[in-house]
């Protein structure tokens, strides 16, 4: 399992520069929203991969504390879902506008043929 | 602390959120009443702040003045705000720039968008709340509502250039919080925490492996708080989108890259200080490499620069190579030089976007552009109060923007008598008198060189550009200014005077703060010993 998730957060990380690095506005945006994605399954990785192992402690439950899963990654994974999220509706807003006040999609608003 | 006083921590954070709150429902063409809110609020967030200076410095030694435990949880656990010395000198430079920024913006550039105000606000909270908190998920949360209100102010006045910035500085920023997350996340996983205190405290326990990962997670989060403070290689952005922004926005813009200086000094300072044991010093000599080329890269800028907005970015490069350079360097001491220099810079920057304003107004084609933003504005349908733009013409007004732009010069290049002047020579001293390797000998003599020809290259450009303004006297319009814009100008270069003429006062009171960041144990304990209010059985 953690060679399975290490393989996906590599290959959306390396997507995600790759497309960030062209210069269309929609495929900066896409790679944004891949590494996005990414870095919430890092963040979800850094309370290790655990089966059947609840967050929450129940009162009566005598478990051990590795027993549970840890539930601040779940926390903070949840939050950067959020952020990321309105960023990426944000960043298509201005996205749009760019589109509409230079007629091009291009990043830097040029008119380039060869690109 | 006791009673109602241990509250008024949260105040900066709860004040801009309140009033940005109340300022969404109300319509555009309330405009007086917005600017009234606007004002209230930045009125009462400089009270606070002033209080906050004056009780952070009551405490004896280094001991954070005011911990808060948020909804009141155990200490490591609890999200903390912490409150020192350096914690309220940030907040009372960041109160007195809105204060000066938004007086500016009502006189006329609120009128040119949406929203302004309530973007100035969130703007403000974001900015505060990074300074407070002691969380490192919390501070990234702070940093993305300051970045996403810096985003619709950017824009604010929209057009075709501000368009173009703003998805570029957007798009770098989005990269820089994920780089921001990554790290946060490497270094929670080494040290099972987010608590900063309780970071530094437990990175001296951990095995070799743990402390790797966390050596690896501190340098990608530094690489994102190196990218906001606007360092070579990671700024290229940041002169045109400062000059693309309208010039309050533009104003309170220069304290957003001593947000991301202000984190560096305080997490470098507290996890890796002396007790960090192998890790001490994690990265010293690429903070001192990285200022340094950046120094050397506003250098290059500032000579190349030919309109005063771009002289303006680069001149808040040049303050944010200064700053890193003189992290590791010159201990306590250098510390509180550059906080003394990060004081004057941030006030002269900020006064010199807002007089930059004034000045282009008195060239012909860029008094037409103002005319093009504000009809096309109208064109859309929005409706905009009547106003005469006629303002009363302060005599003499063409030598008060002289005067003021020399008093900026005076400033940014470092010349005596001013503060600008002050900030560098306590620099210069503290750097030489530190003791170093060979490799920081050699850096200090490169910082010593290099502070001295940005100074020089300051001085030549403005002079430059000086010359091309006021000696050219057939293209120039009558100035018309209006107290509401030629007094947040004079007021931030009143404030400057009055750093120098109270230099030593100043300079002893950043002396302890530097102090007590540079004997961090006393933070730690202060913030990890906290006590919650309510015990036993109603707790949660």
């Amino acid at each position: 399992m953690e060679l399975i998730l290490a393989l996906a957060i590599g290959v959306l990380t390396g997507s995600g520069i790759w497309l960030l690095l062209r210069p269309r506005t929609f495929q900066v945006i896409m790679g944004l929203s891949i590494l996005s994605y990414a870095v919430n399954l890092l963040l979800f990785a850094i309370g290790q991969l655990k089966a059947d192992a609840v967050p929450v402690i129940a009162a009566d439950a005598a478990k051990a504390a590795g027993d549970y899963a840890d539930p601040v990654p779940q926390a903070l994974v949840l939050t950067a879902i959020v952020i990321g999220f309105a960023m990426t509706a944000l960043f298509l807003v201005v996205l749009m506008a760019s589109r509409g006040l230079t007629g091009t999609d291009h990043v830097d608003g040029r008119k380039d043929t060869d690109l | 602390m006791s009673g109602w006083q241990q509250h008024l921590i949260v105040l900066p954070i709860l004040v801009p959120f309140v009033a940005a709150a109340a300022l969404v429902p109300m319509d555009e063409t309330r405009r007086r009443s917005k600017a009234a809110i606007g004002l209230l609020s930045v009125l009462l967030q400089l009270a606070g702040a002033l209080y906050w200076v004056v009780a952070a410095d009551r405490v004896d030694g280094a001991a954070p003045a005011a911990v808060y435990l948020l909804a009141d949880w155990d200490a490591p656990v609890a999200i903390s705000l912490a409150l020192d010395r350096l914690t309220a000198v940030m907040l009372l430079l960041n109160a007195l720039l809105a204060c000066a920024a938004l007086i500016f913006a009502v006189a006329k550039w609120d009128r040119v968008g949406v929203h302004f105000h309530v973007l100035f606000q969130l703007l403000l909270m974001g900015i505060n709340g990074a300074f407070l908190t002691n969380d490192l998920f919390n501070l990234f949360v702070f940093f993305e509502v300051m970045l996403a209100a810096s985003y619709g102010l950017l824009l604010h006045g929209s057009g075709r250039l501000r368009v173009k910035a703003g998805l570029h500085y957007i798009a770098i920023n989005l990269v820089a919080s994920s780089i921001f997350l990554i790290g946060v996340a490497l270094m929670y996983s080494a040290s099972g925490t987010l608590n900063m205190a309780d970071m530094a405290r437990k990175l001296a326990g951990l095995g070799d492996a743990d402390r790797q990962l966390f050596e690896t997670g501190a340098a990608v989060l530094a690489v994102a708080f190196l990218i906001k403070s606007a360092v070579w290689p990671l700024n290229f952005w940041l002169p045109g989108s400062y000059g693309a922004a309208v010039a309050p926005v533009s104003a309170i813009f220069a304290i957003m890259t001593k947000v991301g200086f202000y984190v560096l000094l305080r997490l470098w300072l507290l996890v890796f200080g002396d007790a960090a044991g192998a890790s001490g010093s994690f990265g010293a000599p690429w903070l001192v490499g990285l200022g340094l080329a950046t120094l050397t890269y506003a250098i290059f800028g500032m000579l190349a620069a030919t309109n005063f907005k771009r002289f303006a970015g680069f001149s808040v490069i040049a303050s944010a190579g200064t700053l890193l350079t003189a992290i590791p360097l010159g201990g306590s001491s250098g510390t509180a030089a550059a906080l003394y220099y990060l004081l004057a810079s941030t006030l002269a920057v900020a006064a010199f976007y807002l007089l930059v304003d004034l000045l282009e107004r008195i060239r012909d084609y860029s008094a037409s552009l103002l005319a093009v933003t504000i009809e096309s504005f109208e064109a859309q349908g929005m409706i905009l109060p009547e106003e005469s733009e006629v303002g009363v013409a302060i005599p003499a007004a063409m030598a008060f923007l002289a005067l003021a732009f020399g008093l900026c010069l005076l400033v940014l290049s470092g010349l005596p008598p001013l503060a600008g002047f002050v900030g560098k020579f306590a620099l210069l001293v503290s750097a030489l008198g530190s003791e170093a390797g060979q490799f920081m000998q050699y850096a200090v003599w490169l910082f010593v060189v290099l502070l001295v020809v940005a100074g020089f290259a300051a001085t030549l450009t403005l002079t430059r550009l000086g010359i091309q303004l006021f000696w050219v006297p057939e293209r120039h319009k009558k100035p018309l200014l209006r107290l509401a814009e030629a007094g947040p100008v004079a007021a931030l270069i009143g404030l400057v005077v009055l750093l120098t003429l109270a230099a030593g006062p100043v300079l002893g009171y950043l002396q302890r703060a530097a102090d007590a960041l540079h004997a961090p144990a006393a933070y730690i304990d202060g913030v990890l010993g906290a006590q919650p209010k309510t015990s036993g059985e109603g707790r949660p």
